[in-house]
């Protein structure tokens, strides 16, 4: 196989969704604000408004707006030095405010579960109607009218709709459960799994609206890779998101399939789509992933104890095409994919060997072939408060050590190798989003029109987490400059 | 440190030494791993 034959990935969008109303819907502080007396007023003073997560710096790396290098440069903390005057659409995608993205949930509520107070459906109505992708003029169903207060509360009361609470403490909808006796259609799971949808199919229009982009219904096969479990009692997590997001974004000729493996899922979805059109079998993949509700405020006691907004107040999505080789897009090395094998062994060298060194030689590269590597990319602002440390550095510098031990890099190098190879972690907290993915809009534009020659994106899932095994997983690709 | 004879827990973490790794130089040392544990603070 030459690099002649190999897949190309054409475009890619990444979107956020800002949505501090939801944070209290995370795991962690669903779990933790139980034991809180006053849980709106504890967190309110931590919740950012949307202009604040606008112009977040992260943020505006993650739609493109900002570069990686400059990110690394930027004055710290963060959330102290905003990028003054930054735009909520970017190259990439956009940042959805939280007015506007309830209107997207209920416009991809298909059952009509989710219901809004009346005047948070009009203000999210008219928000979402001016939107220029997915407004009133694309083809979406309409933003349905809200209810009064008295069937709002009649909802949760009675039929147990999970209440969703505004910054402020009001009551700004409820979204009923999808069966009386069926803990995977509760309303808190389907309003994560909405949430998952609404934030792909976010992603995918931005993708289909781009100059040049396929036309939606040339889109013959779509494959999902986000992590929530969509499926009923007899077959939680079975289901299929992809499909639903086809539907949604007018792709009427495409069917599609979700892939799962925690956070290295979307390497593996790039994958299988690189192979479907190397084989022949379609010409245009599209892989996409929505958001993670319950992962909103994961790290939040950290942010309150430091005094700082929860930053983990975003939903994150993300949408790639792979296509056939236009001659022009950078493509994707099948024949250098980098695998953790069963028996590969879960020790840091025995992980960073299987997934850079070996694959690499297969095409005699070494590391330092390698421009720009893209791994596990969460904010260390949103990790660090919290004791987690520094993740994408921590993991850069493990890689460099493979640099040293290989002899490629002296000792002294480390820190070089991870300034000019490396970059500083940007993404929310979004699990499989965070691993490897944001840094793709970048690398796109710097294999065509920027300087790199070849990028490297590995993902790592944590599949003992399932306990169905001790294993870890990761996966890596390299994507390179069209020669 | 000598482990010998002693019952260990061993609790790794995803981006750092995880818990198989851990557990093995245990076991190696001569304890009676009773758990093994990894976490991913992701």
């Amino acid at each position: 196989m030459t690099s002649r034959e190999m897949p190309v990935i054409r475009a890619a969008s990444l979107v956020l969704a800002h949505v501090p109303s939801f944070v209290r819907l995370g795991s962690k502080p669903l779990r933790v604000l139980r034991d809180v007396e006053q849980p709106i007023a504890y967190l309110k003073s931590h919740l950012r408004d949307g202009d604040a997560a606008r112009i977040y710096a992260p943020n505006q790396v993650f739609i493109g707006n900002l570069g990686v290098d400059e990110l690394a440069g930027w004055p710290t903390p963060w959330h102290r030095n905003p990028v003054d005057g930054a735009s909520r659409f970017g190259p990439d995608g956009e940042i959805m405010p939280e007015e506007e993205f309830l209107g997207l949930l209920a416009a991809c509520d298909d059952f009509d579960l989710l219901a809004l107070a009346g005047d948070v459906a009009d203000r999210a109505r008219t928000a979402l109607d001016a939107h220029p992708i997915v407004g009133s003029g694309s083809g979406r169903k309409a933003v349905p009218a809200g209810i009064t207060a008295d069937a709002l509360a009649e909802r949760i009361e009675r039929h147990h709709a999970t209440p969703i609470v505004g910054v402020d403490g009001s009551l700004l909808g409820a979204m009923l459960p999808g069966h009386d006796e069926d803990d995977t259609l509760t309303g808190q799971v389907l309003l994560e799994n909405l949430s998952c949808k609404a934030t792909a199919a976010l992603a995918l229009r931005h993708l289909l609206a781009r100059p040049g982009a396929i036309a939606e219904t040339d889109v013959r096969y779509v494959i999902n890779c986000g992590e929530e479990a969509v499926g009923d009692r007899y077959q939680r997590g079975g289901g299929n998101v992809a499909k639903a997001v086809a539907e949604w974004a007018g792709c009427t000729r495409a069917t599609g399939s979700d892939v799962k493996a925690f956070c290295s899922g979307p390497m593996h979805a790039l994958m299988v789509a690189g192979a479907l059109v190397r084989a022949g079998v379609y010409d245009d993949v599209i892989v996409l992933a929505g958001g993670s509700l319950a992962k909103l405020g994961m790290k939040f006691q950290g942010h309150v104890k430091r005094g700082m907004p929860i930053v983990e107040d975003v939903l994150a999505g993300f949408a790639a095409h792979v296509a056939r080789d236009d001659g022009a897009s950078p493509v994707l090395r099948l024949d250098a994919v980098g695998r953790h094998e069963v028996a590969s062994g879960s020790a840091p060298l025995a992980m960073v060997k299987a997934l850079y060194t070996e694959p690499l030689a297969r095409i005699g590269l070494t590391l330092l072939d390698v421009d720009r590597f893209s791994l596990e990319l969460h904010n260390p602002e949103a990790t660090e408060p919290a004791g987690s440390g520094n993740v994408p550095l921590n993991n850069y510098r493990t890689l460099a050590s493979l640099a040293v031990m290989e002899k490629l890099i002296a000792r002294d190098g480390i820190e070089e190798f991870v300034r000019t190879r490396g970059m500083p972690g940007f993404s929310p907290t979004q699990g499989h989003v965070a691993s490897a993915i944001p840094y793709l809009g970048h690398a796109l534009r710097g294999l065509t029109t920027g300087r790199l020659t070849r990028t490297m994106f590995t993902g790592k899932g944590s599949l003992f987490l399932g306990r169905m095994t001790q294993l870890p997983d990761g996966l890596s690709l390299i994507l390179e400059r069209r020669q | 440190m000598d482990l010998r004879g002693k019952k260990v827990i061993a609790l790794g973490e995803r981006d750092g030494v995880p818990g198989p790794a851990v557990a093995e130089c245990a076991t190696r040392a001569g304890a009676d791993v009773v758990l093994t544990l990894t976490a991913c603070y992701v």
